[in-house]
């Protein structure tokens, strides 16, 4: 009689112990998804996890600066739950319905891959699970429809184009007759230089496109790709090769005179600016995909956050790394104002989200707004700046910053018309 | 000569996924949905396999099946899931009769790569093409079941039901042909081709045949896959997803009808499973727990239930 009283009493306290700690401390699970296998896993899915790694274990310390100085969200800790972005859209969309319906996740944050984001964001609509994509390009996510559990809190990248025009344009002032593009024939390469293309058009009116050369992804050898460039004489050459296309690219191009003939602009040569840092030239343009690495603003957070990543994994953090940091803060802002206005009690789903929506917090990038989409896509400055070794050491020179009113379209305007309408606010 | 107990076990395997479904996880009914759509494609190749003939492409015919749904969403809001499933196979059976008077005529190693060939033209033109989002595809409609969509917490059931009553119908169908005439060829097809044509039967035709059949339970497969999971793009034809398929074939084994859906679903298990114990080296689990089954079950996992009615 006795065993089973205490029984009772055992199996009561344990069903209660469950319901009290969900109240407030209860760790929160948060599924982080990233490439760690694959082409993108090098220069973006594993600087992403090692951003993810190292703020889910600041925040659990609390050693993050202000105004992030508060134990994981709003004083929740936080677990990862981390999935492999690779293997393709139905085993990513498994994936999803995995973390939500079997391992009870309570929020995600990832996916790189814009095709991942475009088959990730309905099911996320449809169990209506909070889900904020880091790093994923298109803008076709808000723009083909309007999502209430789905957030973006990096720049599309419709920003990295038009930021590119702008500042080709200030650096060459206005004098450009003709560019040629170098893209990957893929979404990605074609929709950048779709972009670059007619914001040239904009620009600098009479100006004549070359050539456009888009090789298939991967192709590795770009030699007769650069013979056509070089022949062609452009002024400007817009490339947005990443990784190893993107350094087989540099590695041709280089012995050839190509950087010499023409200004490059690569995109998202920052990837790349350190490891080949003695093989890029002087004045070959280089951006990042938004204020990030060496374009970050000098604050309190962006000092902290790439000394925390360079102490540990020996380099220093790139767009991916910050583009993740900035995710989980904004996450993290938009938790805690929730949990704010719900009297500090741990807020809902609903209640994240209408805090999330038009929110605007500071990353180690500066300022984010989520100012379009809805409220549901973030809008960035952008800056791009022209390489420059300084003691053997690379770095990027004449940086000029791009507002983001500037650089992305006003909510509810398609980036494709605001940009072939002559970037009418 | 004993029962052919084959049609029996699939019907009670379908009422039992009916009968359970409701109860189970949500996750489980998509996992076992996407099983049974990678389960109409293997069941293809199986067939060809029993020719002696692997494909390396036969995503092809699964890209296109998915497509071919994708579109009359896209092009028409045609969102009735029969209809997209009837499209995506006779889409898949009409370009694999075409093709097939190319294919017929080779064997071994050439009919593979000469598939392979062809899904990858797919796959460059999907990506080339822009107004269907290149490399990242496009969404497809919600599907209906004749104008109805049932409330949210009952669609992944009845995706499934759908997926499940397709499958036993096909795997019925199939298990049928290959007690036909025709059917029984495709061993003697892969023993002796000569002998075959001394039968005053036509291999080439055979092969033929069952190349349109593989392909139309491809497409089947694609347009139930598409309908499923929501997305669709062009790696559906990459070389890498007939790849999947052939592993699938071979993990599962020839032996019966009901083999490539236990194979698939044991596939997408070991695949989700790695998933979420070993994030970073899912690939190794899945490569190893391959070659465990080549190497202790040559005969694939079906020879598991082989060798126990011998005994």
């Amino acid at each position: 009689m006795h065993v089973m009283k205490r029984a009772i009493v055992a199996v009561a306290a344990a069903a209660l112990v469950p319901a009290f700690a969900a109240a407030q401390d209860a760790p929160l699970k948060i599924g982080v998804v990233s490439f760690l296998s694959g082409a993108a896993a090098g220069p973006f899915g594993v600087p992403a996890r090692n951003g993810a790694e190292i703020m889910f274990e600041m925040l659990n310390a609390g050693k993050v600066p202000a105004p992030y100085a508060t134990k994981g969200f709003g004083g929740a800790p936080l677990q990862m739950n981390l999935v492999d972005e690779s293997g393709g859209t139905t085993v990513q969309v498994t994936e999803f319905r995995n973390m939500v319906q079997r391992d009870n996740v309570d929020l995600i944050i990832g996916y790189i891959s814009s095709g991942s984001c475009l088959g990730i964001a309905p099911v996320a609509e449809e169990l209506k699970k909070l889900t904020v994509f880091f790093d994923c390009g298109t803008p076709r996510i808000f723009e083909e429809k309007s999502y209430k559990y789905v957030f973006r809190t990096a720049s599309t990248a419709t920003m990295d184009s038009v930021g590119a025009a702008l500042y080709v344009k200030d650096l060459k002032k206005g004098k450009i007759k003709t560019i040629a593009g170098l893209n990957q024939n893929y979404a990605w390469g074609q929709d950048s230089w779709k972009d670059f293309e007619a914001s040239m058009k904009n620009l600098t009116p009479g100006v004549k496109v070359a050539t456009s050369q888009m090789p298939k992804l991967f192709a590795g050898q770009y030699n007769a790709e650069i013979s056509t460039i070089l022949g062609a004489k452009a002024d400007v050459v817009h490339s947005s090769f990443w990784d190893g296309d993107l350094e087989a690219f540099i590695l041709q191009a280089g012995p050839r005179g190509l950087f010499k003939r023409s200004t490059v602009i690569l995109t998202t040569g920052e990837t790349a600016m350190y490891k080949l840092a003695d093989r890029i030239p002087d004045g070959v343009v280089i951006g990042a995909r938004g204020p990030y690495g060496p374009f970050a603003p000098d604050n309190e957070l962006n000092q902290w956050f790439s000394k925390t990543f360079q102490d540990r994994y020996g380099v220093p953090p790139n767009y991916a790394a910050y583009q993740m940091a900035q995710a989980i803060l904004g996450t993290k802002a938009a938790w805690e104002r929730a949990q704010a206005a719900n009297g500090g009690k741990r807020p809902d789903t609903d209640q994240v989200i209408a805090a999330f929506e038009r929110l605007t917090f500071i990353s180690p990038g500066g300022k984010v707004e989520m100012a379009i989409g809805g409220g549901h896509q973030a809008i960035t400055e952008t800056a791009y700046g022209v390489s420059r070794k300084v003691k053997g050491k690379m770095t990027v020179a004449n940086v000029k910053r791009y507002p983001a009113e500037m650089v992305n379209p006003p909510d509810g305007v398609k980036a494709e018309d605001w940009i072939a309408n002559g970037f009418k606010k | 000569m004993r029962p052919d107990r084959t049609p029996l076990t699939l019907l009670l395997i379908g009422a039992a996924i009916l009968a359970v479904g409701p109860f189970a996880p949500q996750w489980t009914l998509f996992l076992l949905t996407v099983a049974l759509a990678k389960g109409l494609v293997v069941l293809g190749l199986m067939m060809l396999l029993r020719c002696g003939l692997v494909s390396f492409g036969q995503a092809l015919y699964y890209c296109l099946g998915a497509y071919a749904a994708g579109m009359l969403g896209r092009l028409y809001e045609v969102s009735g899931v029969f209809t997209l499933m009837l499209a995506g196979m006779a889409t898949s059976a009409f370009v694999a009769f075409v093709l097939g008077f190319l294919l017929a005529r080779y064997r071994s190693i050439f009919f593979g790569l000469l598939s392979l060939a062809i899904s990858m033209i797919l796959y460059g033109l999907l990506v080339k093409t822009e107004a269907l989002g290149s490399s990242d595809g496009f969404n497809v409609l919600p599907s209906t079941l004749f104008g109805w969509r049932p409330a949210d917490e009952w669609v992944r059931y009845s995706v499934l039901a759908v997926a499940a009553g397709v499958a036993v119908i096909a795997a019925l169908a199939v298990h049928r042909y290959l007690g036909t005439p025709l059917g029984r060829l495709a061993p003697a097809i892969k023993d002796n081709e000569i002998r075959v044509e001394y039968m005053g039967a036509s291999a080439r035709q055979a092969v033929h045949v069952k190349y349109v059949i593989a392909a139309a339970l491809a497409g089947l497969g694609g347009a139930l896959a598409a309908t499923t999971v929501g997305h669709i793009d062009p790696e559906m034809a990459y070389w890498t997803t007939s790849g999947e398929f052939i592993f699938i074939t071979i993990l599962a084994g020839t032996g019966s009808v009901i083999a490539p859906f236990l194979g698939a679903l044991i596939f997408g298990i070991i695949q989700t499973v790695a998933f979420d114990i070993s994030p970073n080296t899912w690939q190794m689990v899945l490569g190893a727990s391959l070659l465990a089954v080549i190497v202790f079950l040559p005969r694939g996992l079906w020879s598991l239930f082989r060798r126990r009615k011998a005994a």
